[in-house]
């Protein structure tokens, strides 16, 4: 238990996939004009990682890693079928992807045209694909902490395109110089903001 | 004339990085030094020909409603060789560009080309315009790697061994290696390319 709070802790605050290492940066930066469509795609990105993280996990445990086979028959004990994790991984994102789709059209309208393309665009948002490819290479113990790394990273990029969305609300009342306008100042705004998460990389439990 | 022009707009006028913003998560993450930089750009350099060759060859295949995925497996595939023959031949750039080449897969500046350009365009213009794309990139990265890289730790590595220089001594500010200073230092070179954009055109 204490280790699944260390892990979900870790991937909201020090790991955070846009302050550290940089994923879902087309999106953070062309739908966080205002708070409630970055809501939105945050609660979508949310939701698609807390999913597609875990089947890959299965995915990569059962199918693709080297001896993962042996559930079937013994003899697949060195059968190693890792290189086609990039293809697989990104076939159960898209799909995964569809479906989040569908059920916002049918449920909120609104939020559906307000996303626009960005919602078929979470298919290749880094941020989702970083996030099974982190999972495989950190080589999680177990289903249960896959799920909450998965929730956990969601949830990071949640809170930072809600905080510069509600900065670039405000910003726009501001002088600022002419060729900074626009994404210019957005990046320094997310420079200082990615110092301040800096301070939590002394989080230890 | 009309291919050069294909090609270079991706230099200055419709700069992958500096005007249109595509393919961000490689150009803040890799760009630690300008040989990081380099490499990562000559890597989606190479992705972005080939899937726009193999794309504009196949536009008349696919039909509309199945594209998007026909692309995406088309780019995994080249991203696939890519990591294998880097593995092979750099391996200490494979190392240090990490999980950031498998996710040339959901690089928006190639899924953007296959979309908008090579789907409509012949082969010969698809192909030119993949390179000129990819050159444009790199030459973003390898100059923001530089900048970051003088600022950071005074040196510039171009290429390790071959080409390094020390440009002062002492500590830099080491801010500009980590994360924030990736943001901060494309801040103002976007503002830079902005002004030399209007000088220009």
């Amino acid at each position: 238990m204490e280790n699944l709070v260390d892990i979900f802790v870790k991937s909201i605050f020090v790991d955070n996939m846009i302050f550290a290492y940089f994923l879902g940066m087309c999106s953070y930066l062309a739908v966080s004009k205002t708070v409630k469509t970055s809501t939105g795609l945050g609660l979508a990105v949310v939701f698609v990682l807390g999913i597609t993280v875990p089947i890959n996990y299965l995915i990569h445990n059962y199918i693709l890693k080297e001896g993962a086979l042996t559930w079937i028959s013994p003899a697949y004990a060195d059968v190693d079928l890792t290189f086609l994790s990039f293809i697989l991984f990104i076939a159960v994102i898209a799909s995964m992807v569809q479906l989040v789709e569908m059920v916002i059209e049918k449920f909120s309208p609104t939020l559906y045209s307000n996303l626009g393309i960005f919602l078929p665009l979470i298919a290749v948002n880094c941020s989702i694909l970083g996030g099974s490819l982190f999972m495989q290479e950190r080589a999680y113990n177990s289903l249960a902490e896959a799920t909450v790394f998965g929730l956990g990273s969601g949830v990071g990029w949640f809170l930072a395109i809600i905080g510069i969305a509600a900065i670039r609300e405000k910003i726009r009342y501001s002088n600022v110089p002419a060729p900074l306008r626009g994404l210019g100042i957005t990046f320094i705004i997310t420079g200082l903001m990615g110092i301040a998460f800096m301070g939590f990389m002394g989080i230890k439990f | 004339m009309k291919q050069w022009e294909n090609f270079s707009k991706g230099f200055i006028r419709d700069n992958p990085v500096f005007v249109l913003f595509l393919g961000l998560c490689p150009t803040l993450a890799v760009t630690t030094s300008a040989y990081n930089g380099l490499g990562m750009g000559l890597a989606t350099t190479f992705v972005l020909v080939m899937s726009n060759l193999v794309v504009s060859i196949i536009k008349n295949l696919i039909p509309g409603k199945v594209r998007i995925p026909t692309f995406i497996v088309v780019i995994a595939s080249f991203v696939t060789m890519v990591e294998m023959l880097t593995q092979a031949f750099v391996p200490d750039l494979y190392e240090q560009l990490g999980i950031f080449i498998p996710l040339i897969v959901v690089n928006c500046l190639v899924l953007g080309r296959s979309e908008a350009f090579a789907s409509k365009n012949d082969i010969f213009s698809a192909i030119i315009d993949g390179l000129g794309m990819g050159l444009g990139f790199a030459l973003a990265l390898t100059v923001l790697g530089a900048v970051r890289e003088v600022l950071g730790s005074g040196s510039l590595t171009l290429i390790p061994d071959v080409a390094e220089f020390t440009i002062y001594q002492g500590d830099g500010m080491l801010v500009f290696v980590l994360a924030p200073g990736a943001f901060l230092a494309l801040g103002y070179l976007i503002m830079l390319a902005d002004k030399l954009k209007k000088k220009m055109y």
